[in-house]
């Protein structure tokens, strides 16, 4: 868990960067700082692992002030993943995984050990990479390295500076579905900066929306989506928001509001989509071909129904839309 | 391509020509007889200049390298410029006068001449290891930080490694340019193979003027080609490709 205690950072009597800031992170769960760039979500990310001071107030981490905690001891206990990935070239992968390990005098069996459960976590087979260099991997290899290296240790919780924004949007898709598996495995406290509004819905539990060091709104991505607290969150997340939120919702929450519509065996070549797609790329993949309807396969990968637009929108309507109040536009 | 190719190739054995003509010519003439004859002094001179430039180039390093990783911790940084302009400024007095200057301080003989030589060297080496540690991505060290290194721990598992092939290339560089410079200690008497090769411009007696200059030129691509072994064997594997990018 870390808590943010109304939290200050100001340069000299007038650059405020970090103003007031109060929020918790939960064990375990995901908070993305939201916000343009300049707002300071960088900023407060450092100052957790003491990167940036604190001017006022204070950040507790797992119980303990961080201020009564040696910058060194309180860094090797923190996972940090950075955009860059800052993997260091005259390393080899190994060496790279097993930095902080090695710091914290892990004996060789057990950095073996560890190495070879964190490349099998990515799918990337131990043998085969330990011996090789940051640059004869791909770009996407080597930011889930980056990742995995901030897990080597297993620091309860991770620090995580726009990990994936360097990637291009198919990979980092993937490497976001593939992170979020991996967090439901390994349950960090983790502390994620996006200027991403697509990434923040989709990984965050939680969203802190930052503007000029303060915060607009502490919410759930649904919540931040539906009701938002003031003008600059509705303009931050645009008139779309509602489109957007459908990336909250799968076709299985769909099927058990408002049910699927019957599989008309006699219409060939229609599309199919796995029943945990989310309802966005579900819109967009109805309005990108030409039938009208998609057929949903189940885990088993039987079909199990139809999806229409009508039914995302009727879906929108009742449950997205009627939950957003009535009195803000859009 | 093909074109290129030709060309470098026709260059190449020029060249190869020109050096082998030159040898039969100076063999013909019996120019290297006086390392044959006077093959006592020959080894005096030479033993001398290797001194000199091992002497002077070790105290350059010793001082160069340092001095640029001092400079390069984020307290000193602000203070890099007055370095390096001391460094340049080294560089832009001719040998000769720091040779002349120095006989005032230092009188005549090998001091005078390994510190001259060691002037030279510094800049080579020091811009190098400012250069090549400046030039390591700021975000790697950002991440070394983050992830609880040491400030020395940075230094020695991050910073040197990766600026390795810097250094290395400015020792180089400093090297082969004092074995060239060490033929100057002749003027303040402290010997070595510059004294046949002046013998020689006095005399006009190419004998003497080759059997000193062709070791010093086979000396510095000698010492060239023992440092490009040690900078494979150095630098690490993963950064080796960087640096050729």
């Amino acid at each position: 868990m870390i808590s943010f205690n109304h939290v200050t950072k100001s340069f000299g009597e007038k650059i405020t960067a970090i103003d007031d800031v109060d929020f918790t992170v939960e064990e375990g769960k995901i908070v993305v700082l939201l916000g343009p760039s300049g707002c300071g979500k960088t900023t407060l990310l450092r100052m957790v692992n003491q990167l940036e001071s604190i001017t006022k107030g204070e950040i507790v981490i797992n119980g303990e002030n961080s201020k009564d905690l040696d910058p060194i001891e309180l860094r090797r206990k923190i996972g940090y993943v950075i955009q860059s990935n800052g993997l260091f070239p005259n390393m080899t992968i190994e060496e790279n995984v097993m930095l902080v390990p090695d710091l914290l005098g892990w004996n060789k069996k057990k950095k073996r050990e560890r190495f070879e459960y964190l490349m099998k976590l990515i799918g990337l087979d131990p043998k085969d990479y330990g011996k090789r260099y940051p640059h004869e991997l791909s770009g996407g290899q080597q930011q889930r390295i980056g990742v995995v290296r901030a897990l080597a240790a297993d620091p309860p919780v991770m620090l995580m500076d726009e990990p994936f924004g360097a990637l291009d949007p198919i990979i980092r898709d993937k490497i976001q579905e593939e992170f979020l598996q991996i967090q439901r495995e390994v349950k960090k406290t983790i502390l994620f900066v996006s200027h991403d509004i697509d990434e923040a819905i989709k990984m965050a539990d939680k969203i802190v929306l930052l503007r000029d060091g303060k915060i607009m709104q502490f919410d759930t991505p649904s919540e931040m989506l539906a009701h938002p607290k003031n003008e600059f969150v509705s303009q931050f997340f645009g008139k779309d928001r509602a489109i957007k939120s459908l990336s909250l919702h799968t076709v299985e929450n769909l099927r058990e509001v408002i049910g699927l519509g019957p599989v008309d065996e006699s219409i060939q070549d229609t599309k199919t989509i796995h029943i945990h797609q989310d309802l966005r790329n579900t819109l967009s993949m109805l309005l990108n071909q030409e039938a009208d309807q998609v057929i949903v396969k189940d885990e088993q990968d039987e079909n199990i129904g139809t999806i229409t637009i009508d039914l995302v929108q009727k879906y929108l309507h009742f449950e997205i839309k009627g939950k957003m109040s009535a009195s803000q536009e859009g | 391509m093909k074109r290129k190719k030709l060309i470098g190739s026709i260059v190449r054995y020029a060249l190869y020509a020109a050096v082998a003509a030159f040898f039969i010519w100076a063999i013909s003439n019996s120019y290297f007889d006086y390392i044959f004859s006077q093959s006592e002094t020959f080894l005096v001179l030479l033993r001398q200049h290797v001194v000199l430039v091992l002497v002077s180039s070790l105290l350059a390093i010793l001082i160069a390298v340092p001095a640029g990783i001092l400079i390069t911790r984020p307290k000193f940084k602000k203070a890099e410029w007055i370095f390096s302009n001391i460094a340049n400024l080294g560089q832009t007095i001719p040998s000769l006068a720091v040779l002349a200057l120095m006989i005032s301080v230092l009188g005549i003989g090998f001091r005078t001449a390994v510190f001259a030589l060691f002037i030279y060297s510094i800049l080579p080496i020091f811009r190098n290891t400012v250069a090549g540690i400046d030039s390591i991505d700021k975000n790697m060290i950002d991440a070394a930080k983050g992830m609880g290194m040491k400030p020395h721990q940075i230094l020695f598992r991050i910073e040197l490694p990766n600026s390795a092939y810097s250094i290395l290339a400015g020792i180089r560089t400093a090297v082969v340019l004092n074995i060239g410079t060490a033929a100057l200690a002749y003027v303040v008497g402290a010997g070595g193979l510059g004294v046949w090769i002046f013998t020689g411009i006095n005399l006009f007696d190419n004998g003497f003027l080759i059997s000193g200059a062709i070791p010093v030129t086979l000396l510095a691509i000698l010492a060239d080609y023992i440092l490009r072994k040690v900078e494979y064997i150095v630098v690490p594997k993963g950064s080796r490709r960087i640096e050729k990018a």
